[in-house]
């Protein structure tokens, strides 16, 4: 379980969370949404410690990580997986390498148990047969599966993806949206995705944290979302024309 | 103002040159990295090496001859003089100018382009000092290839000098050889190892700084290169200066 308790941040004179506090259980998807600039990639970087708040606590099973020193802070990291925007896959490496590449650094498993991991990781994503190819040569949602075996081969606690959609269309968002919600339940991980992706929002939302001009506006899951009367999710909801009809034919 | 900024990027190179002077984590992969900048910076950059300082050599007996030929002068000062400029500068300093543009650029466009597509976010995440990671091994290859890239420029001029004796018959080899054997000192070719062994630190380490220190995107990464380049070669002067009034004297 992650808690967040009253994180503030503010670049310069700006002030981009206020005040944040919030609570992600473990087996559960949390989905932090909002629009651009609403301070949700800031949140996540503040959660998993690139960047440090003013203000406020980050404990891991009631672990603080902000009073950690550098070393207990590195040892926390090896219980985290994170999926970036990018994929941030090495590119000097290939597909396997990636995957091997925390165990190679972290595991003290040898190197046959090694490559059975990351051969189990990359089945588990439907990816064993891309293993020898370089990132270059992999589609973006390719990419994002071989980023998600990465995250996963050293068994995390704790999984954070940002934008895992971005740049996807909808079938593949679909998938990597379904690969992260069923990491999650089958090693009970507690995991935070930042998206605006709406279709994440309706399929993987077990608990949705709305922000909005620094703050939490709404906090809920994907039954509740489309019955808030809160004008701000609702502007941020249907500002998409294929929803504002789906919602008025219902 | 320009003081205070360069007050600031120079602390901030100290503490990046800290974290990358760390004990590695495996010394497996640390092993691994630095063999394959070893190929990448160093085994690549013998070919350049190699034909720079053939032709360099082969022109520096040329302007020697041309320049210098008078019935007073003896005909090895030709020779003579080849070495002396080969030996003390061009293959420590100026070779190592060359690769300020090759090597340091390469580094600075692939440390940065790491940094920009969050690829050394995802080391930190994962537990990995990044710095040490990346830029250590580039440090160790560089440093540990550097005395045979050295050895391997003076050989390449000497070659020249003889191959433009041989081929326009300007000096004929015995004169040439007379003049490369006259007072030969032992020291010069350490004097030429240990300045190229600080300029293969600035260069690595430099060039490391301004790729792991990009914010941005593609453009940044290019500028952040050409600016390496223009400061590995600055300091590459500068350090000159110093080595050489330090170890000739």
């Amino acid at each position: 379980m992650i808690e967040i308790q009253n994180i503030h941040k503010q670049f310069g004179t700006q002030t981009v969370l206020n005040n944040i506090s919030a609570t992600f259980e473990e087996g559960q998807t949390s989905l932090i949404i909002g629009q651009s600039g609403a301070g949700k990639t800031v949140l996540l970087k503040c959660i998993v410690g690139l960047l440090d708040p003013e203000k406020g606590k980050v404990l891991y099973d009631g672990r603080n990580a902000l009073t950690f020193n550098k070393k207990e802070r590195h040892l926390l990291r090896r219980e985290m997986g994170m999926l970036f925007q990018s994929a941030a896959l090495f590119d000097s490496m290939s597909v396997l390498e990636n995957v091997m590449f925390p165990l190679d650094m972290f595991s003290t498993k040898t190197y046959n148990e090694r490559l059975k991991r990351a051969r189990f990781c990359l089945e588990r994503v439907n990816l064993l047969d891309a293993q020898d190819k370089s990132p270059e040569e992999l589609s973006g949602g390719m990419q994002k599966r071989a980023a998600i075996a990465r995250a996963i081969a050293l068994e995390p606690r704790y999984l954070f993806c940002d934008e895992p959609n971005s740049g996807l269309d909808p079938k593949t968002s679909l998938i990597i949206d379904e690969l992260i919600h069923g990491i999650t339940k089958e090693y009970n991980i507690t995991t935070i995705v930042n998206t605006h992706d709406m279709n994440s929002v309706m399929n993987i939302g077990d608990h949705i944290l709305f922000l909005a001009g620094g703050e939490i506006s709404w906090e809920g899951n994907k039954d509740d979302i489309l019955h808030t009367d809160n004008k701000l999710l609702n502007d941020f909801l249907f500002s998409s024309e294929i929803l504002r009809r789906v919602a008025g034919e219902k | 103002m320009f003081i205070a900024k360069s007050i600031k990027t120079f602390g901030s190179y100290l503490l990046l040159m800290r974290r990358v002077f760390a004990r590695p984590e495996s010394g497996r992969i640390f092993m691994r990295q630095t063999m394959r900048e070893i190929f990448q910076l160093g085994i690549d950059s013998i070919p350049i090496v190699l034909l720079i300082s053939f032709f360099i050599g082969a022109v520096i007996c040329i302007q020697m001859k041309l320049n210098i030929e008078n019935a007073w002068m003896p005909k090895f000062v030709v020779g003579y003089a080849t070495r002396e400029i080969m030996l003390l500068e061009f293959s420590s300093s100026i070779m190592c100018l060359i690769l300020a543009g090759k090597v340091g650029s390469n580094i600075t466009s692939e440390i940065g382009t790491m940094r920009v597509t969050q690829q050394i976010d995802a080391l930190e995440i994962m537990g990995v000092n990044s710095a040490n990671f990346l830029i250590m091994p580039k440090v160790t290859a560089l440093i540990a290839m550097i005395p045979i890239l050295v050895i391997f420029s003076i050989v390449a001029g000497i070659v020249g000098a003889y191959a433009i004796g041989f081929f326009t018959g300007i000096m004929t080899p015995d004169d040439l050889t007379c003049g490369l054997q006259y007072e030969f000192q032992q020291w010069y070719i350490w004097c030429s190892i240990i300045k190229a062994i600080f300029f293969a630190y600035i260069i690595t380490s430099v060039a490391s700084f301004y790729g792991y220190t990009v914010e941005g995107g593609s453009i940044e990464v290019g500028k952040a290169s050409t600016d390496s380049v223009v400061s590995c070669s600055a300091l590459i002067l500068f350090a000159d200066i110093v080595l050489t009034q330090l170890l000739m004297q």
